[in-house]
């Protein structure tokens, strides 16, 4: 059954300015749902988000306060924000090379401390705005614009960094599962502390193009395919898990 | 639009105080209604952030020790943008890494103070040594045309008064102000007279207009905060007057930067503040600021002793530049002297006003400068006795 998410949307929107194909839609669904599913009042709430592509998924398109700030430092403004106001409901949505490669320290400080966010990190292993470029999350071995040779060195596994550095709720989805990560941001959004959710979310221009996975409707298949739930891979021998991707709830 | 301006008890015991210039910052943001604070150690303004998190601790306000130096500027925005008034404070390094906020801070119009107690540059450079180096940076720093409001204190006293009224000036220009200090005037103690109450400015917070234009070239646009109803699009980039990104927009752009620029430079007469001591039959000048006007009017009182007619001019605004009262002087006197911490960042400022000759005193080896070597420069310089 089709919802109307409209109210969460800012009147005199033009079109999408995301490429065909594009996660980051979906992912804007699934915020606006999960704010529904939280019960959250666009009075209250506020919406933080860095540089890229997906920090452009609640600036403009969210119907509430939105603070589109430097590349990297969302967590930074959103600090102070969630410091000052606690009663706010602060949610951060930006991408990987945002939250994780430039803006990586705040994101392990404002894990540490527990900051009462939520955090919804669209991850798509690129640089999709700057043109492609490896990113902290790239797969090894992928080929981007500044590894034509392929990804000589290993990603970040962004749920182990911040469940170690101390969040309170931390999980991982695909877009291609949008149900569960609506549910999962609202359970972030309801729990007390720092809440991660990333979001795995391809990228068919910049990332795909380069990959075989140029075709949006055979990157959903690749990426569905790809997924393996967290009690299924613990089970798994070692070997057989490279290339899942494991989603599930980490720290809940 | 303009913001009221009421005045305020401070919350702590008035009266004469012994205090450090950092103490005294301190102090008169507490007394300013400053009620968020962010930073990170450095030397030599850490006693500001210590003294902060003591009486915010007390009164209940909001303080956080952030991880560096652009976190903690990152995080007084966004407090701001909910409501608070913030400050950080910092030196030549932190100072740096500030850059990149401080111009989003300058392009939001997100009113703030930054205190830079400046030490001997560039790099770590001398970490407890008084220095003079970061005037440009102050004005130039970040990227960009951009308005900022920089003064620069010369005595524990103006420590106090300036931060008051850096955040008075920080709300009324929506823009951020920086109080320039040195560290020997951050480190110096002396008497202050607190007073019993401050000048505290408030934000018009209407949320039924444009917050990020306004009909008049340099105008002041209304600042809604987080929570009051005006579903806020804040961005650095480039945006129309209800902050919508318009960063393929030419008009949209010259229209934005131009209206940040007048904003400030179109308010000289009310923003700059200059002070002229012994000028009235000066053939002579000299043009100085911060810590080293002291000197500079010591080595004046000297040189009068001696005869020679000179003066001083004092800058208490180093941004936007006082151009008015430096071209004033330059008409009056044959001769300006600028003395300064740096390689000539203020001298090359008074040279673009100045019509008469201007030269530089420049000492860059991290002590403050002597009265005695600018008298006996002053004398080389204007050839006195002998003209
Ligand atoms: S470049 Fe990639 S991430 Fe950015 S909008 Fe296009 S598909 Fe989406």
């Amino acid at each position: 059954m089709a919802r109307d998410l409209s109210h969460w949307l800012r009147e005199g929107l033009g079109a999408t300015p995301f490429c065909p194909g594009c996660g980051h839609g979906i992912l804007l669904g699934a915020v606006c749902r999960a704010l529904d599913l939280a019960g959250v009042e666009r009075e209250r709430l506020l919406v933080v988000s860095g540089i890229g592509c997906a920090a452009w998924i609640p600036s403009p398109h969210l119907r509430a306060d939105t603070l589109h700030t430097l590349h990297g430092r969302a967590l930074a403004f959103a600090t102070g924000a969630k410091l000052y106001r606690p009663d706010r409901v602060t949610l951060v949505v930006s991408g990987d090379g945002d939250l994780a490669s430039i803006g990586g320290n705040h994101l392990i400080h404002a894990a540490r401390r527990d900051l009462d966010v939520t955090v919804v990190c669209a991850n798509n292993s690129i640089y999709g705005m700057t043109g492609g470029q490896v990113a902290a999350t790239t797969p090894r071995g992928a080929r981007t614009a500044t590894t034509p040779a392929g990804n000589p060195h290993r990603p970040f596994d962004l749920c182990r960094l911040v469940a170690a550095a101390g969040a309170s709720y931390v999980a991982r989805y695909a877009v291609v599962q949008p149900d569960r990560v609506a549910r999962a941001v609202a359970r972030g959004i309801a729990t007390p502390g720092f809440a991660f959710v990333e979001v795995v979310s391809p990228c068919p221009t910049q990332y795909g193009r380069r990959n075989d996975e140029a075709d949006p409707a055979r990157a959903l298949a690749a990426l569905r395919e790809r997924l393996i739930g967290r009690e299924e891979a613990e089970a798994l021998p070692a070997g057989e898990r490279a290339g899942r991707i494991v989603v599930g709830e980490f720290v809940a | 639009m303009s913001v009221p301006v009421t005045t305020a008890p401070v919350p702590f015991e008035p009266g004469p105080r012994y205090l450090s210039g950092n103490e005294a910052a301190a102090d008169a943001a507490v007394a300013a209604g400053c009620d968020f604070y962010a930073g990170y150690p450095i030397t030599p303004s850490s006693e500001i952030m210590e003294r902060i998190a003591a009486r915010f601790a007390e009164l209940g306000r909001v303080f956080v020790q952030m991880e560096d130096e652009i976190a903690s500027i990152g995080a007084v925005i966004g407090a701001v943008w909910a409501g608070a008034k913030g400050m950080t404070a910092t030196s030549g390094p932190g100072f740096s890494l500030m850059m990149e906020a401080l111009g989003y801070a300058a392009f939001t119009e997100t009113p703030l103070v930054i205190v830079d107690v400046q030490r001997a540059g560039p790099c770590t450079g001398q970490a407890t040594r008084p220095g003079a180096g970061d005037v440009q940076q102050a004005r130039w720093g970040s990227h960009g045309d951009y308005p900022v409001i920089a003064l620069s204190p010369w005595s524990v006293q103006e420590m106090f008064d300036l931060t008051v009224r850096a955040f008075e000036l920080a709300e009324r220009y929506r823009v951020p102000v920086i109080l320039l200090a040195e560290e020997a005037v951050g480190h110096l103690r002396e008497r202050v007279d607190v007073p019993a109450e401050v000048a505290v400015a408030g934000r018009d917070r209407d949320p039924s207009g444009p917050p990020f234009g306004t009909d008049e070239p340099q105008g002041v646009p209304p600042m809604p905060c987080f929570g009051d109803g005006a579903d806020l699009l804040v961005t650095g980039s480039t945006h129309d007057p209800w902050g919508w990104r318009r960063t393929e927009d030419p008009e949209v752009h010259e229209r934005l930067v131009t209206r940040l620029h007048r904003k400030v430079w179109d308010r000289r007469p009310e923003i700059c503040r200059t002070e002229g001591y012994l000028l009235d039959d000066a053939r002579f000048a000299l043009v100085a600021y911060g810590f080293t006007a002291r000197s500079a009017l010591a080595a004046v009182r000297r040189l009068r002793a001696e005869g020679v007619p000179v003066g001083l001019l004092r800058l208490q605004t180093l941004w936007p530049f006082p151009a008015e009262e430096v071209a004033a002087l330059a008409r009056r006197v044959a001769w300006i002297g600028v003395p300064e911490m740096n390689l000539g960042q203020v001298q090359g400022e008074v040279r673009k006003e100045a019509r008469c000759p201007v030269d530089g005193l420049h000492q860059v080896n991290g002590e403050v400068i002597d009265p005695r070597r600018i008298a006996a420069w002053v004398k080389e310089a204007v050839q006195w006795p002998g003209i």
